[in-house]
């Protein structure tokens, strides 16, 4: 088990090392000088420290050692368009991106996996089949359309939710935590009731946007691994032990299902972080897919080098993490890495 | 179990029990306008775009007097009452007492309001050697475009709430340049403090006013949070926040409308006002606007400083369907520069016509038989005078191309693009004016005259010394029927010299929320929320 940990361990600092020398990399081709696109500021602007006198050595070696010192320091230097400072900036928004990931994910599963499990079992029946049909017309919808649908339809038309935002700008709830529900949970805001509904109301849009997709993969996913645990010559011996098929159920599919669903969820990853970024800026949602975005159309260079440097960071995270915790529990698959 | 089972269905009972929306609390009066952009400080005296404008001029701020929207007269702020000498060179002022500032986060006030105050937001622009007046630009583009500068000579303290204002020469419109937007009074205490701690560019950033709203927070390109100013000296028509919420995509805007997620909108679109005409949630109300869409040529730039070669332009074109396919049937032909609301307009003032084969003539002329390439830059925000320069862009680009003239179209961010113009970078230009007051005077001055040049307002680059001596005397008399006369002649000169192609008064529209209350159309300037409610049968949504 150490060795495993140990050895992801190693890979995600391998992976982010590569990263951070990219993004270092990227400010020399962005257009414009490398300092300005690294700091977002000039030179004469700086303060002087070492960092930048070995920017300005052009000591470029050197300065990427500086470089990965000032990201730990948390100076990730300043937006060129809006001068905010960056880091300040991303500690908003990141919490944003990560609440919605994490209720999408979670309404998918909830719905995506037990469904997943009732396809399985009834394979090849109609209730399979019309599961089947149904979530591959999801998972081939695109998502940026069926969020301006969902947008027309339940919020211009029906007049039911809001539209865009993650809670009305009328409640003034501070930052804590950057996530909304714990945030205002925490506050002492006098109207925390109605905020809490207003932001449940506000997140109901953008949740189901990405989870739509998500839901449709999982129960592929699952009811695939479900089939695959039932042809198993365990399951047909243990029937004929007429051991009752609830605990059949409960203690080999259901296990050793999940078991073949957990790696295959790390591949669902970058894929998932994408949606949500692209449901942030058609729904307006204050987390970092929006305002990368944004970046990208002011061609504010420092915001895209952080911006994508903390984005591929938490995808590489989540992603080994998943494999880790799936090796972890399925000692099955050590023999083959 | 029994019992545990039980608590907790209780204290579902009691989480879910208490949401029922209370009426009326502050918090839902709260009104959110959905604005079109950041806006660049928050003080109008530093920037004319309606944006700033709106933004501050009547929530963070107030001025010696206001003007009357359903009258035009001046009528008083925070000055009680004012007289002019019979020389019309004196200007005597009584303030209203105990006028209180804003206290925010980052200034508490000792004092009321005074006469050190209004001086202080007077000498930042008129003394070249205040401390203040090179803070953030030094750059004061509506009192600069009209040279009020020059005209003052003298503010002086009568008591700590009485003063005068000597000018050099009588100016009729004088005491409506004092109810302009631009022409708010800042704290000269927070100046002080600020000057002492060396941190003076604060003062347009952080503001401090006697508005009816102060400033609680703001976010570029996302929100600005205002709250109630409590011991506003005015009415204020409801005690909840205000929030602009900066949504700088137009279809975003009207849908947030629609959803009620806004109160109301900035700058409907045209084709957007189709949408909400049959809804019964939504109201829109609309007026003739005081201002005018234009094509300036950079008069000060080859071949525009041939006025053979801007005739030819304006003969290339054809401005009745240019009006028809960017307006449809929301504004009124421009003969002038002012609509034919205002009593300076003259329906006599000469037009010229749409006739590409004189155009190709006066082209040769000119000397260029041959034709040229030429830069338009079209605004890239709508404004009501314009509401979408970059289809007037490519309409005007087909027409010239007939001509043998090849047009590249040149659009960039608002700020940037504004910079550009102020370098005069620009062959020609589509942007427009909104007045400030009802004098023809604000048309006139800021748009052609030689000191427009120098504030940003004057995008033809135009100076001629007779224009400006004309729009000069008819400030001299305050008889109606000579200033007629008087602008009647610049009009005859704009028709013969062309530094602009006057296109189109457009109308203002405001959409909002049926249950927004006291949403007035002032033709005289930015938004006034201080003024506006939300109906308390739909105060919770």
């Amino acid at each position: 088990m150490l060795g495993t940990l140990g050895r992801y361990f190693n890979l995600f600092f391998i992976t982010l090392f590569i990263l951070v020398g990219l993004s270092f990399v990227l400010a020399f081709f962005f257009p414009g000088d490398p300092v300005f696109n690294l700091t977002g500021m000039s030179l004469e602007e700086l303060p002087t420290s070492a960092y930048t006198k070995a920017l300005a050595d052009e000591r470029w070696f050197v300065a990427f050692w500086y470089y990965v010192q000032s990201l730990l320091d948390g100076s990730w230097g300043i937006s060129t368009i809006t001068g905010l400072d960056l880091f300040a900036e991303i500690s908003t928004l990141l919490p944003a991106t990560i609440e919605l990931t994490a209720y999408a994910t979670i309404v998918a599963l909830l719905v995506g996996i037990p469904l997943g499990f009732w396809c399985g079992l009834k394979h090849h029946r109609k209730t399979d089949y019309a599961f089947m049909s149904i979530s591959m017309l999801m998972s081939s919808f695109p998502i940026f359309w069926l969020s301006l649908l969902l947008i027309l339809v339940v919020s211009l038309q029906l007049g039911w939710l809001p539209m865009s935002g993650r809670l009305s700008l009328l409640y003034d709830i501070p930052h804590y935590s950057g996530f909304i529900l714990l945030d205002i949970y925490v506050s002492d805001h006098p109207y925390r009731q109605e905020a809490l509904m207003d932001a449940l109301r506000h997140m109901i849009l953008p949740t189901l946007s990405v989870a739509f997709l998500a839901t449709a993969v999982f129960l592929r996913t699952t009811r695939r691994a479900v089939v695959d645990v039932l042809e198993q010559d365990y399951i047909a011996a243990a029937q004929t032990r007429g051991i009752p098929f609830w605990k059949i159920f409960l203690r080999h599919i259901m296990r050793n299902a999940l078991l073949a669903v957990l790696p295959l969820l790390a591949v669902q990853v970058s894929t998932l972080v994408t949606n949500v970024m692209i449901v942030e800026t058609i729904t307006e949602w204050p987390g970092i897919g929006d305002w990368l975005i944004q970046a990208i159309y002011e061609r504010d260079y420092s915001a895209i080098r952080i911006g994508m440097l903390v984005v591929s960071t938490v995808v590489v995270f989540v992603t080994l993490l998943i494999e880790c915790l799936s090796k972890l529990f399925d000692p099955t698959q050590e023999q083959f890495s | 179990m029994r019992n545990l089972r039980f608590a907790f269905i209780l204290s579902v009972i009691a989480m879910f029990g208490c949401t029922e929306p209370k009426t009326a609390t502050s918090i839902q009066s709260g009104i959110i306008y959905c604005s079109e952009s950041s806006p660049s400080s928050f003080n109008p005296q530093l920037d004319t775009s309606s944006t700033t404008v709106d933004a501050s001029a009547h929530q963070l701020y107030d001025r010696l007097l206001e003007i009357d929207p359903a009258t035009g007269k001046p009528i008083p702020g925070l000055a009680s009452s004012w007289r002019v000498s019979r020389d019309g060179l004196t200007y005597s002022f009584q303030l209203r007492p105990n006028i209180t500032f804003h206290t925010t986060d980052y200034f508490v006030p000792t004092r009321t309001l005074n006469v050190d105050d209004v001086i202080f937001s007077f000498k930042r622009w008129t003394d070249p050697n205040h401390p203040y007046h090179s803070v953030n630009g030094g750059r004061y583009p509506y009192f600069d475009s009209l040279n009020l500068r020059e005209n003052i000579i003298q503010i002086a303290e009568v008591n700590h709430l009485r003063f005068t204002i000597r000018l050099k020469q009588p100016d009729a419109s004088f005491i409506t340049h004092l109810a302009t937007d631009f022409s708010v009074i800042l704290s000269a205490e927070y100046a002080d403090t600020l000057l002492q701690l060396g941190e003076p560019e604060r003062i347009d950033h952080f503001p401090v006013g006697t508005g009816p709203y102060k400033l609680a927070y703001y976010r570029k390109n996302q929100y600005i949070r205002y709250t109630p100013h409590p011991l506003y000296w005015n009415e204020r028509a409801h005690d909840g926040p205000l929030i602009f919420d900066i949504t700088p995509q137009s279809s975003l805007r009207l849908a947030k409308l629609m959803t009620g997620e806004c109160d109301s909108i900035a700058y409907p679109s045209q084709a957007e006002i189709t949408y909400v005409e049959g809804r019964d949630d939504i109201a829109l109300e609309q007026a003739t606007g005081l201002n005018v869409g234009f094509w300036a040529f950079n008069t000060s730039k080859a071949p525009f400083d041939n006025a053979l070669v801007r005739e030819a332009l304006a003969s290339a074109i054809d401005k009745t369907t240019i009006i028809d396919a960017v307006y449809f049937d929301s504004a009124t032909r421009s003969r002038s520069l002012i609509p034919p609301t205002s009593w300076a307009f003259s329906v006599d003032t000469p037009e010229t016509e749409y006739n590409p084969v004189r155009a190709r003539e006066l082209l040769a002329q000119a000397g260029y038989r041959n034709g040229f390439s030429m830069t338009l830059w079209a605004l890239p925000v709508v404004r009501s005078y314009n509401p979408d320069a970059l289809r007037m862009a490519e309409l005007i680009r087909g027409y010239l191309a007939e001509v043998g003239i090849a047009v590249e179209i040149v659009t960039s961010e608002w700020d940037s693009f504004r910079a550009g113009l102020d370098r005069g970078e620009h062959d020609s230009v589509l942007i427009g004016w909104s007045a400030d007051n009802g004098d023809p005077d604000n048309f006139y001055r800021p748009l052609l005259s030689c000191d427009g040049i120098q504030s940003g307002t004057n995008r033809a680059m135009f100076c001629n010394a007779q224009y400006d001596t004309i729009i000069q005397q008819a400030l001299l008399t305050t008889n109606i029927e000579q200033r007629k006369a008087l602008y009647f002649q610049a009009n005859l000169l704009i028709a013969e010299q062309i530094p602009l192609i006057p296109i189109a008064h457009a109308n203002r529209y405001k959409v909002f929320r049926n249950h927004l209350r006291g949403v007035v159309i002032n033709p005289y300037g930015g938004m006034r929320f201080g003024e506006m409610y939300k109906a308390a049968s739909e105060g919770a949504q």
